[in-house]
């Protein structure tokens, strides 16, 4: 019998998010005939259309249609996943902002191992899984062992799998609902509050010059400006200068801030942590300047200068002003 | 209320290059700047924050050698009441599961109504605070980027994608992740330092918490770290070299190409 290993799909509003075709290739890198299953947690329509886009991928789908988790609370899935999935389970989430708040403590409820933000899968030797992951914000890579022998819960990265499009699955979905069990939980989800908008949309830019910690200082923020300026270039920025609350949160580019397509993208002083990352779509041209050669920015990036950008932007700004 | 705090001392990423040594093992240590955990201190800071509003008192825990008391005392000369350092022959080569049992022990040792930590460190696995609230059985959320205090529960906003916000109600006693950007750490200076340089720190090993040592450690750990490597990560950024005159015409020429100058 093939092995199993379950994925848990993500989907809002009848949309499967991206993560929900690359699960099942993280699972086919664990096992290469791994029968996976979709799990879709939800309730009414919106539900049942996921389930049967899924069908289409993946060997079966585990279909959970409950009220309570008309939106996915994390305690709340947890709890129906416990009560669902067989013991010693090969359960996969996306490491997104949902994947973080389920995986860890759904390992502890399932007595299986964790394994956090995995950016690739080697292969099982031995019953010992081998991952690999990053630590230091993404400038060491590490090989990682994992005892799956009783079950495991592995956070898969966003991304760094290509979604399987082939629709070869051909599953059928299976309705779970009924052992969902008891779904009373001490955390209840109120509402969601949308980002404001900013007084520039960055969204729309067609070249940014994005500064990140590299800047320092608040007062030095305004040399960014300046090149933005001769550039005719719009400013965004990495999540630390919104910690600092030097710039609004509408120009912070990342997965918990815009998502942006410009054709030109401009990091200056930004690390390039995966979460900055993800917030760059369209493949635009990158120019990433950096006094950190090891900054992850430099693997992704397609022009990079090793220079502290405190020297370095007066001078390009001037260079460029006198064109 | 009486707010737990666990942090970590950590090598500072923005302070330093982080190196591979020879054999792979590790990174290398020497000259490396520690401090303690950027998301640990904006949760200190909260802790600090609430207290203040509502009474109580904040202790700051940390699983570490003699070296982690420094990041205790630095939260402390924050403001934190207390500070309770974990250390034990016994507890290293935990995974994260082994380090959220030994902070178990110390949770279970007190009378905490909330239990914090920061979202991620180093390994950038955010794995203990949502393992640590399992085992006790408290309600968690992580991400956590507002809090109000109510009576026997709390009202907390998660940031999640897009920068919108879940609000959610969450029952005391509860652990939190909290996500950077929550507030803004207070500033502690060379005097803050000194004033609690004298505070008896108390240590705690495995016997003190109650903690099976067989439950912890490298031998327990189901997660092992392997070695570190060099990605390869193909061609990487085209560098460009030279006096900063060449650099700037040769990226110009760039960005006159791709479009990047208006």
């Amino acid at each position: 019998m093939a092995e199993q290993v379950y994925a848990y799909i993500k989907h809002a509003d009848g949309v499967a998010e991206d993560s929900a075709l690359e699960l099942i290739v993280a699972a086919k890198k664990i096992y290469p005939d791994a029968s996976v299953t979709a799990v879709v947690t939800g309730t009414g329509a919106d539900l049942d259309v996921i389930c049967n886009e899924m069908a289409a991928t993946y060997n079966a789908v585990w279909k959970i249609d409950n009220e309570a988790l008309a939106y996915p609370n994390a305690e709340v899935v947890r709890k129906a996943l416990v009560n669902i999935l067989p013991a010693d389970s090969i359960v996969l989430l996306p490491h997104d902002t949902f994947g973080m708040d389920l995986g860890p403590g759904l390992s502890i409820k399932m007595d299986s191992a964790f394994v956090a933000d995995v950016v690739d899968i080697e292969g099982i030797d031995n019953g010992t899984l081998k991952v690999i992951r990053q630590e230091f914000s993404g400038m060491a890579s590490a090989h990682v062992t994992c005892d799956i022998s009783g079950g495991a819960v592995m956070n898969i990265r966003p991304g760094v799998n290509q979604p399987d499009e082939s629709k070869s699955g051909g599953g059928e979905v299976v309705d779970k609902s009924g052992e969902a069990g008891d779904l009373s939980t001490k955390r209840t989800y109120l509402e969601m509050v949308e980002a404001e908008a900013g007084d520039v949309d960055i969204t729309k830019s067609e070249v940014l010059v994005s500064v990140g910690r590299g800047i320092e200082d608040e007062d030095n923020v305004e040399i960014v400006f300046d090149l933005a300026k001769a550039m005719g270039a719009d400013v965004s920025c990495s999540r630390p200068i919104v910690d600092a609350k030097w710039l609004e949160k509408s120009r912070q580019v990342g997965t918990s801030g815009q998502t942006v397509k410009p054709k030109v993208y401009m990091a200056m002083g930004i690390s390039g942590s995966f979460q900055h990352l993800g917030g760059i779509k369209g493949n635009p041209f990158i120019v990433a300047v950096n006094k950190n050669s090891k900054a992850p920015v430099f693997q992704v990036a397609d022009v990079g200068i090793e220079a502290d950008i405190l020297e370095f932007i007066p001078e390009l700004t001037e260079a460029i002003e006198g064109l | 209320m009486e707010i737990l705090v666990c942090i970590k001392r950590v090598p500072d990423t923005s302070e330093n290059e982080i190196e591979i040594n020879s054999d792979g093992n590790d990174i290398e240590r020497d000259d490396l700047v520690y401090s303690v955990n950027e998301w640990d201190n904006y949760a200190v800071e909260e802790a600090i924050q609430i207290v203040d509003k509502v009474g109580g008192s904040v202790t700051v825990v940390t699983v570490g050698d003699d070296e982690s008391e420094e990041v205790l005392r630095r939260e402390m000369a924050m403001g934190a009441n207390n500070g309770i350092l974990l250390s034990d022959d016994a507890f290293e080569g935990s995974d994260g599961k082994g380090i959220a049992t030994i902070l178990k022990g110390a949770v279970e040792k007190g009378n905490y109504d909330l239990i914090m930590t920061g979202a991620q460190a180093d390994e950038g696995a955010a794995q203990v605070g949502g393992m640590l609230a399992a085992m006790l059985d408290y309600p968690y959320a992580s991400l956590v980027n507002l809090i109000e205090a109510g009576d026997g529960k709390l009202k907390v906003g998660r940031e999640i994608e897009g920068g919108n916000q879940e609000m959610n109600e969450i029952e005391l006693p509860c652990v939190l992740s909290i996500q950077t950007g929550i507030n803004e750490p207070r500033y502690v200076g060379i005097r803050g330092i000194r004033k609690v340089a004298s505070v008896e720190i108390p240590e705690m090993g495995a016997g003190d918490i109650g903690v099976d040592a067989g439950a912890i450690g490298g031998d327990a750990a189901k997660v092992k770290r392997v070695d570190y490597f060099v990605p390869d990560t193909g061609e990487g950024a085209e560098m460009l070299e030279g006096s900063t005159e060449e650099i700037i015409a040769k990226l110009i020429e760039y960005l006159k190409a791709k479009g990047g100058l208006k």
